[in-house]
């Protein structure tokens, strides 16, 4: 190989590796005047109004509103059903905790989606765009609050998940949940002015109130915050997620792409030039030494 | 094909000449009616019917994927075994182009042909699994550039490196079409496409392990790690050379006719040297896969169902096929060379499992359990690809290269 190729050789390594390097100053930005909503458990009376207006909204299945009943506990967020109520029971109390996509600072599904389907937008939320998304569901593997969810059943499947009232913010609207809550469970705002307004009912009603906020810390922050009467493991929320966002994980790894991308060609070039004997240029079967081509 | 004019071969109309060659090879060579191709072909109609049906219904229709499990076997097997099942290519070519030890050298063509056609079709199979397909092109055109993503590299590392594979086998294409010209010109990029080729390879067969990094609370604590990428890397250093070893055991008796002498005389020498490299690899991975395990005090793990799983990935398929490679170099045992191969095929099956499907959502109440369609389908990709290797090797210089006389 002459110095030309050599060179071609580096080209094409520092090519590949310039879109990884960009990528890298672009994460790094955190907004945190992100809106978002307060999710205030001990208000919430388990109407369902708010999975009854989202599904209006997003024209899926009206929810089985008294399914609640029956059912006590975990339920997940379905393609069709974008937010659900959980209702638990802690001794005579009956305790209702809403459910959907937490809208994370630095969501783990944007940073997994190669096609930037996944996106969080600069207001808050994390939107699904259909024209990009190739299926992959590597989104759902990312989630730490598995909440992407995948239409197994259809042939042109999406993934379905709440993307907070995305086109309502736009036109200076709230969230249909937030607005239309009877019980003001649900706080919309600006992130920074929940997090005070949690902490003052917080301070204001000490005995009501766990005194923690669920989303300020978990996943390196969410949009989506929650105030509860009871430890948070017992509304069977995930409490030993890693306070870090879930995009640091895979960082470590793509910082040593640029490198490695940088370092390996001209390192096996060397080796392949200093493992060269003089005595072998001589020899006239070619295959008998196929790297001099 | 203007090369073809200086050709002794083609005095008259070379493009007919040309046409009339390719016709002859494209004839199946051999009996049709064999036990194996009445086997593949019945696998491979039923997954056509099959694929037809998942792309009309959707993926619930044959698979047993859930919200839980995005990710079955088609991925867990067919992509991440599979693209660790090919990394013999970039080994070898490494210590072939690189190293340039010779000793290798018969087995490179085949080696790299296996991993170009293992590509092709475990990385194509993606296809099969992704929900809109329409879109694959996403990442690789347009202002759809997910670039934070670690799938991102991978899709872009997959196409990268399907070209640097066909490039380092083209010059066999180019003799087989005896364009002499070619091959000159073909051969002279080999020794970049390598350098390229195992830089890729490094990034990718590591960055398959980085996919699963995120899923850090899904994935049970005994195979999950921040050392998941470089576990990754090491193990596909094994896992190609013993698919190396593996698929050469079995060429060399249905190829037997179109081995050069070369070829014949140095298997054994080969083997050895291979299993020697083995034994030496699998050690390191174990000593990587004990620090993993003290580093992150997962004694606590043993006692319970998972910690025999576990010990049974570790000690069954790491460490004693290990040993059994050492021995089997000691005492000259060809046959054990193959035993220990296949353990440690096994072995690698057990492990990419483990981390994308068995152990991932181990917590999960109903786990997932790939269904009958699914295996059919992987099993038609696997006999596709098979078919398309006998083909090749049956007309290619692939296991021996033309000499003077029959170019």
């Amino acid at each position: 190989m002459d110095r030309r190729s050599f060179l071609k050789v580096i080209g094409t390594a520092a090519l590949t590796a310039a879109p990884v390097t960009s990528a890298r100053a672009r994460s790094n930005t955190v907004d945190t005047e992100f809106s978002g909503i307060l999710i205030d458990t001990t208000r919430c009376i388990g109407c369902q109004t708010c999975s009854e207006v989202c599904a209006e909204l997003n024209k899926l299945p009206a929810p089985e509103v008294e399914a609640i009943d029956e059912i006590e506990g975990f339920r997940p967020t379905t393609p069709t059903q974008l937010t659900v109520i959980n209702r638990f029971e802690n001794g005579d109390e009956e305790i209702f905790l809403k459910r959907q996509c937490m809208h994370c600072n630095q969501p783990a599904c944007a940073a997994a989606c190669p096609t930037k389907a996944m996106l969080k937008t600069e207001a808050g939320p994390v939107i699904w765009r259909a024209d990009r998304c190739m299926g992959c569901r590597y989104c759902m593997i990312s989630c730490p609050f598995d909440i992407p969810k995948f239409e197994y059943d259809k042939a042109v499947p999406s993934i379905r998940k709440c993307i907070l009232c995305f086109e309502r913010l736009k036109e200076g609207e709230t969230p249909a949940c937030a607005e239309n809550c009877p019980a003001e469970a649900l706080l919309f705002d600006k992130r920074r002015d929940l997090l005070l307004q949690a902490r003052r009912r917080i301070s204001e009603e000490p005995d009501r109130y766990v005194h923690h906020i669920y989303g300020e810390h978990e996943a390196g922050g969410t949009s989506m915050l929650y105030l509860a009467g009871i430890p948070f493991e017992k509304l069977a929320m995930k409490t030993e997620l890693e306070h870090v966002a879930y995009p640091e994980f895979t960082k470590t790894f793509l910082y040593s792409v640029p490198i490695i991308l940088m370092l390996w060609p001209p390192f096996l070039l060397a080796l392949n030039r200093a493992t060269e004997k003089e005595n072998e240029t001589t020899i006239e079967n070619e295959a008998e030494e196929p790297w001099k081509y | 094909m203007e090369v073809l004019t200086d050709h002794p071969v083609h005095t008259g109309n070379e493009k007919q000449n040309i046409r009339q060659f390719l016709k002859s090879e494209l004839k199946p060579k051999g009996k049709l009616i064999t036990p194996f191709n009445v086997l593949a072909s019945v696998i491979i109609a039923l997954a056509a019917v099959l694929i037809s049906i998942r792309f009309s219904r959707g993926l619930a229709s044959v698979t047993n994927l859930s919200q839980e499990f995005p990710w079955g076997i088609w991925i867990g097997f067919d992509v991440i075994t599979g693209v660790a099942f090919a990394g013999g290519a970039y080994v070898l070519t490494f210590m072939v182009y690189i190293l340039r030890l010779k000793k290798f050298y018969p087995i490179v063509r085949i080696t790299v042909l296996n991993g170009f056609l293992a590509y092709v079709f475990y990385a194509g199979a993606l296809l099969l699994d992704l929900g809109r397909p329409w879109n694959v092109v996403n990442p690789i055109i347009g202002n759809s550039f997910g670039v934070s993503s670690v799938m991102f590299l991978v899709a872009w590392h997959f196409m990268l490196y399907m070209l640097t594979e066909f490039l380092e086998i083209s010059p066999a294409i180019a003799e087989w079409l005896k364009m002499k010209k070619a091959v000159y010109i073909l051969e002279k990029l080999t020794l970049g496409a390598v350098i390229f080729g195992i830089t890729l390879s490094t990034l990718h067969q590591s960055g398959l392990g980085a996919l699963f990094l995120m899923a850090a609370d899904k994935i049970h604590p005994l195979w999950y790690s921040e050392f998941i990428p470089v576990l990754f890397f090491v193990s596909s250093i094994v896992a190609g050379i013993s698919m190396v070893i593996f698929e050469g055991s079995i060429s060399h008796k249905v190829f037997a006719d179109r081995l050069s002498m070369r070829a014949k005389i140095s298997h054994d020498d080969i083997l050895y040297s291979l299993a020697k490299i083995c034994a030496v690899v699998m050690l390191v991975y174990f000593s990587l896969q004990l620090l993993v395990f003290i580093h992150q005090q997962n004694w606590k793990y043993l006692e319970t169902s998972w910690g025999a799983w576990y010990l049974t990935e570790i000690f069954g398929f790491v460490l004693l096929p290990a040993f059994l490679f050492a021995r089997s170099v000691r005492y000259y045992r060809r046959l054990l060379v193959q035993i220990s191969a296949a353990l440690t095929l096994i072995g690698i099956i057990i492990n990419r499992l483990n981390i994308s499907v068995i152990a991932y959502n181990w917590q999960a109440t109903k786990h997932y359990i790939p269904s009958w369609m699914e295996i059919e389908i992987t099993l038609a990709v696997i006999f596709v690809e098979i078919v398309v290797l006998r083909w090749i090797v049956n007309r290619l210089p692939i296991l021996n290269r033309f000499s003077g006389t029959n170019y």
